[in-house]
């Protein structure tokens, strides 16, 4: 075991998967000696060289097309986006392209050895155009996969199970946590599975379901409802696309209660796809409203930044006012 | 056209092509020989030097605020104020201008003030936008210039639909977007360049070639001889010019404004010059170039180069510059102490202009964080502070334990 935060966590699972596949190769903005803006490919181009990692134009709709092709030619391209909320020039070749490669060659061509990696999420100041969570765009794109990590265990772990899975996967990472969360890793290979969500914590009276750096405002929120005595079954749901409705589904059966958290905003945000399912499966069991805990229908704010963020105090009020119902 | 046939089979390029720099002032502030001095009026030359300055000056104490921990972020212009502020000059003060973020002189020429600056780089109260975007995101409406977007080569195309409309009003303005050789990677930036060339639109295209896209040397961000030749493609009146020459600048800026506005034809203006400070207050370019590289280029300041020129004719005296200097130095930093202390905006700009009016649905979400404001008022002292705390108490009853 080694302590790790996320940036090196990620760095060592790119490492790792370089170093067993030659096939792999890590492009993107800055990617190359800078190591990226993040520093999440640092040394990689010493080790591997220009061929296997490199800078790109600043295109990014030209990166993942460039990666569809790479990838369909049969290598691993692992494409870095700079920030998710500059994806979007990449969408086209992301949603009609990525996603429906397989399908629509009838399996002829695939491009399932692709990894997207982008940094997500609010929390660091940087208004709306550093702050973004996507998810819920990509989570309506049948083909493809959307894997968020919560800590650098999980990071390491889930990416070396992306860039080997064999469909294409969005992995996004939560980048308010990319240095402020630190643990232990393993510093061998292992991986994670895709579409399993995990229970980080058992409990009987409210289920309280999020993903990536949410996790984390969760786990405060839950210390404040167990002060009041409220048992809190806590799921991380790791994959959102196939995301793990039995799991979720097992416990609200168990608890009756939800509350799911995003930053995203509410309307058509991912948590409105979990709510349905559950309330489909677990109708008869539940003794209050399923909660969503969200950032607001508004584009991510800077300076009213706290006052926007689903925090651990709006998710301990949704507790406690499910539980209260 | 006519097509040419030919029957060997000969491949082209673009090596046929040498597209050479517009330089009219060397590094001591005088005339290349054959150069012709623009027509510029000593005052204009002396606002365009004030604007370049005052920026340098805002610049440098701005990083040193961030440094400080006063501000979250900043982006200096340090560089290339003879590009930004050159290319300003040679428009009509009402133009338009859609900038990237790194042209605060392009404001400081037409006028924005130190206040407007602070406003927006510490989102008071008093800022346009709200306290909504990072800082160096300004705009402004009287100015003409167009709020900046951080996602790259959006306002390229943009720029290409503005200028349209201005033709189609008939007003003899043009636009005028700035971006940098990175930015020109962006498909946007193919397809600015071909809408205005197919609807012979007044725009001017004009790239800040300094050399860097944060980390990426331009080396590895095009094969071909710069951003120019790109021109070609798209059938477009095209210059290439000394960045940090801002007597060519303001010329080649000029003569591009009266094809534009004269013609309805668009123009790309390629700039050449040297990002001097780091990509923002976030970057480190230790990482990725030289101390000796950087220094090569603070030999080329255009401000240097333009205060001799300036000398030399009489236009502006040692004395003026270190007055000048030291009013602006205390201005900036009066100026940020006042800014630093108003208020943030109210909690309502959270929700105002998502559209032109606040839909039902948003509006519940709003009163909903209201009552939860109201009841952990210390969590949340930006938005506690608009709120009266005493009302809505009796809504605050609901889901207590």
């Amino acid at each position: 075991m080694a302590t790790m935060n996320m940036l090196q966590a990620i760095n060592n699972a790119l490492d790792i998967a370089m170093a067993e596949d030659e096939k792999v190769i890590c492009f993107g903005e800055d990617v190359g000696i800078f190591g990226g803006v993040f520093r999440a490919t640092s040394h990689l181009q010493e080790k591997y060289g220009k061929a296997r990692c490199f800078n790109t134009p600043l295109v990014e709709q030209g990166i993942i097309g460039f990666a569809n092709g790479l990838a369909a030619q049969g290598s691993v391209p692992v494409a870095e986006i700079q920030f998710a909320d500059y994806i979007f020039p990449a969408f086209d070749q992301i949603v009609n392209e990525t996603a429906k490669f397989r399908y629509r060659s009838g399996d002829l061509f695939n491009v399932g050895g692709l990894t997207i990696r982008t940094p997500y999420g609010g929390g660091i100041a940087g208004g709306l155009y550093h702050s973004q969570s996507p998810e819920a765009y990509f989570t309506h794109t049948p083909g493809l996969k959307v894997v968020v990590p919560r800590n650098p265990y999980q990071a390491k772990g889930l990416l070396l199970a992306a860039i080997r899975d064999p469909d294409p996967v969005l992995f996004l990472e939560p980048k308010r946590l990319y240095r402020a969360a630190v643990g232990e890793v393993p510093e061998e290979d292992y991986q994670l599975p895709i579409g399993e969500a995990e229970i980080t914590k058992e409990g009987t009276d409210i289920t309280v379901v999020g993903w990536g750096a949410q996790m984390e405002v969760i786990g405060k929120a839950v210390e404040l409802a167990e002060e009041q005595g409220i048992a809190c079954e806590v799921i991380d749901l790791r994959s959102l696309l196939p995301w793990d409705a039995d799991t979720v589904a097992e416990s609200v059966l168990k608890t009756g209660r939800l509350v799911v958290s995003h930053e995203a905003p509410l309307t058509g945000g991912f948590a409105g796809e979990i709510a349905a399912t559950i309330q489909e499966r677990c109708f008869l069991y539940l003794e209050s409203p399923i909660a969503r805990v969200t950032g607001l229908d508004t584009p991510f704010p800077l300076v009213l930044e706290k006052e926007y963020l689903p925090d651990h105090l709006k998710i301990f009020e949704a507790i406690r006012e499910s539980v209260n119902f | 056209m006519m097509t040419q046939f030919v029957h060997q089979p000969d491949f082209m390029t673009g090596d046929e092509f040498s597209i050479p720099t517009f330089s009219l002032l060397n590094a001591e502030g005088e005339l290349h020989g054959g150069a012709v001095e623009p027509a510029l009026e000593r005052d204009h030359a002396r606002r365009i030097y004030q604007a370049m300055l005052a920026t340098r000056i805002l610049d440098e104490r701005m990083m040193a605020a961030q440094r400080q921990g006063r501000l979250s972020f900043y982006m200096q212009c340090t560089g290339e104020e003879a590009a930004v502020v050159g290319a300003t000059a040679a428009l009509n003060d009402a133009d338009m201008i859609m900038a990237q973020y790194r042209e605060q002189g392009a404001l400081m020429y037409r006028g924005f003030s130190i206040d407007e600056f602070m406003n927006q780089l510490f989102g008071n109260e008093l800022d346009y936008g709200k306290g909504r975007q990072m800082p160096i995101h300004y705009g402004s409406r009287k100015l003409h210039y167009m709020t900046i977007s951080s996602p790259l080569a959006t306002q390229i195309p943009q720029a290409t639909g503005y200028a349209y409309g201005q033709k189609l009003a008939g007003n003899g303005h043009c636009t005028l977007t700035f971006f940098g050789e990175g930015a020109a990677s962006e498909g946007d930036f193919h397809a600015a360049l071909n809408m205005a060339s197919v609807h012979h639109v007044p725009v001017i295209f004009f790239c800040r070639n300094n050399g860097y896209a944060i980390s990426t040397p331009a080396v590895e961000q095009f094969a071909a001889d710069g951003i120019a030749p790109r021109a070609f493609g798209y059938h477009m009146h095209v210059i290439r010019v000394d960045g940090n020459d801002v007597l060519a600048v303001y010329e080649a800026t000029r003569l591009a404004r009266k094809i534009a506005v004269e013609q309805n034809q668009p123009v790309l203006i390629e700039a050449m010059s040297y990002r001097l400070a780091a990509h923002s207050s976030s970057d480190d370019p230790s990482g990725y170039r030289s101390k000796d590289e950087e220094e090569i280029w603070r030999a080329k300041d255009p401000l240097l180069r333009l205060q001799k020129w300036l000398l030399k004719k009489q236009w502006w005296s040692e004395e003026e510059e270190a007055t000048q200097q030291e009013t602006l130095r205390r201005e900036v930093l009066e100026t940020m102490k006042r800014a630093e202390k108003r208020s943030s905006p109210p909690l309502e700009s959270l929700i105002s202009d998502v559209y032109a009016d606040i839909t039902p649905a948003l509006q519940r979400q709003f009163d909903q964080l209201k009552r939860h404001i109201r009841r952990y008022p210390e969590a949340y002292p930006r938005g506690a502070q608009s709120l009266d705390l005493d009302v809505g108490t009796d809504t605050d009853s609901q889901g207590e334990a």
